[in-house]
């Protein structure tokens, strides 16, 4: 190997919040760096090429799938999982009505859900169910047939833009 | 799986990342916003890798109008494109495009010069500097060549870039006043690869028509654009089907895939003439 390419990059960036410092190995995906690394076991890695959405995180403000960017990349990076987002608060509702609705069962999918979903609740407006279903088109449930979750965004989209209003 | 990387090194600029591409010695890869190349790699297909990483690199990002052309710098990411006015004014195309490519997140951290680079034979990208007839620019240890988008799809995966250089922008010439875009495809789930799909530009000067996932790389459909400049519709859906040669694969059949490019190009120039605008 030339001295310019490293096997082990030093990166630096904050997760949750938090400044974190760590020596990654080139290959290592960001997913498996909060999963392995940090303990942060939020984030699933199912797929592993971009498909499922299982994985998807918040980095700089927008969703990412975790698999398809290397640690190395996140090197200043603003990285928020679901533990951080949960801590904040700034997804209970969210949470709230995928409990009520049912819009989760083995629960696998739904950090990445959440993490897609966020995202489009943080444009603003009421998506319709169309948008709703097209903005989650990368995010794979294999148990509910999606109509639960579809509800619950749209139930929290109304009640948001409702809060909004008043 | 998970990636094997070779290893990894940030370039400041595109100077550095050219140096590095030499000092990898062939094994140089260019990683931009890795949505094709993190996924190879995460099935084996690409191993051992020496990752340039070029996506710090601010200069090649963003949408300009120099003078008569478009430019785009190649890490502009799908998402910003999707979003860009200048794009929506000049290049209507691209901003179609963007919505049929995969999903949010991905859009999120995808560039259209790594799509470009990667050529996909099913992917949008290509197809619209096709049917646009843009401009590849290509920068080298020999300074910078540009590459007619007709010239630069090579086969699957092939492009005309050799190796130690870099795409670092994409020029397109501006839409003239009436000039038309329209991209169709027909995929099984919202955000798979097209199983087939058609970009048509509609010009004072004549049309422009590309097809993806009908074969090893984007085609321009010459035969179908004469007839269409002819004014022969019928004619211009059988050119286009005589003109492709379509794969058969676990998703659709050659045959299927050409009745399918027929009946988009149908459906396209119903929705060019059913418009006023």
């Amino acid at each position: 190997m030339t001295e310019a390419f490293r096997d082990r990059i030093d990166i630096a960036l904050t997760v949750n919040g938090e400044a974190v410092e760590a020596r990654v190995p080139a290959g290592r995906h960001l997913v498996d760096f909060l999963r392995l690394d940090l303990g942060l076991t939020g984030a699933h890695a199912g797929c592993e090429h971009g498909v499922c959405g299982a994985c998807t995180i918040q980095v700089d403000g927008q969703a990412v799938r975790g698999c398809l960017m290397l640690a190395a990349q996140a090197d200043g990076a603003d990285v928020w999982t679901l533990e951080g987002l949960t801590e904040q608060g700034v997804i209970r509702d969210l949470q709230e009505a995928f409990v009520a609705r049912n819009a989760l069962q083995c629960g696998y999918c739904t950090p990445g859900m959440l993490a897609s979903i966020k995202e489009l609740l943080d444009m603003g407006g009421v998506p319709d169910r169309a948008a709703i279903r097209e903005h989650l088109s990368g995010n794979y449930c294999r148990c509910t047939g999606y109509e639960a979750i579809i509800d619950a965004v749209e139930t929290v989209a109304q009640a948001r833009a409702g809060k909004g209003a008043a | 799986m998970k990636a094997l990387a070779g290893g990894y090194a940030r370039a400041k600029d595109v100077a550095h990342a050219l140096d590095l591409l030499a000092e990898a010695d062939g094994m140089g890869r260019v990683l931009a916003g890795g949505q094709s190349l993190i996924a190879a790699m995460n099935m084996r297909l690409s191993t051992g890798d020496m990752l340039v990483d070029i996506s710090r690199i601010a200069a090649l990002r963003g949408v300009t109008v120099d003078g008569d052309q478009l430019r785009i710098g190649a890490l502009t990411r799908h998402a910003d494109i999707g979003l860009d006015p200048l794009v929506a004014q000049h290049a209507p195309l691209l901003v179609q495009a963007v919505h049929h490519i995969a999903h949010a997140a991905i859009r999120n951290r995808g560039t259209i010069g790594g799509s470009l680079a990667h050529a996909d034979p099913a992917a949008e990208f290509p197809a619209c500097v096709l049917a646009l007839g843009g401009t590849m620019h290509l920068q080298g240890p020999d300074g910078e060549r540009r590459v007619a988008a007709d010239d630069f799809f090579v086969d699957i995966f092939e492009t005309a870039i050799i190796p130690g250089e870099i795409l670092t922008a994409i020029t397109l010439p501006l839409r003239e006043p009436g000039e038309r875009h329209l991209l169709v495809e027909t995929a099984r789930r919202s955000g798979d690869y097209a199983l087939a799909g058609l970009c048509l530009v509609r010009r004072a000067a004549g049309h422009r028509l590309s097809a993806f996932s009908v074969g090893p790389r984007p085609v321009l459909a010459a035969a179908a654009m004469a007839r269409l400049d002819a004014g022969d519709t019928a004619g211009a859906v059988q050119a286009l089907k005589d003109e492709i040669d379509p794969p058969s694969d676990t998703q659709a059949s050659a045959a299927y895939r050409r009745h399918l490019a027929g009946v988009l190009l149908t459906r396209a120039l119903q929705d060019l003439t059913g418009e006023t605008a």
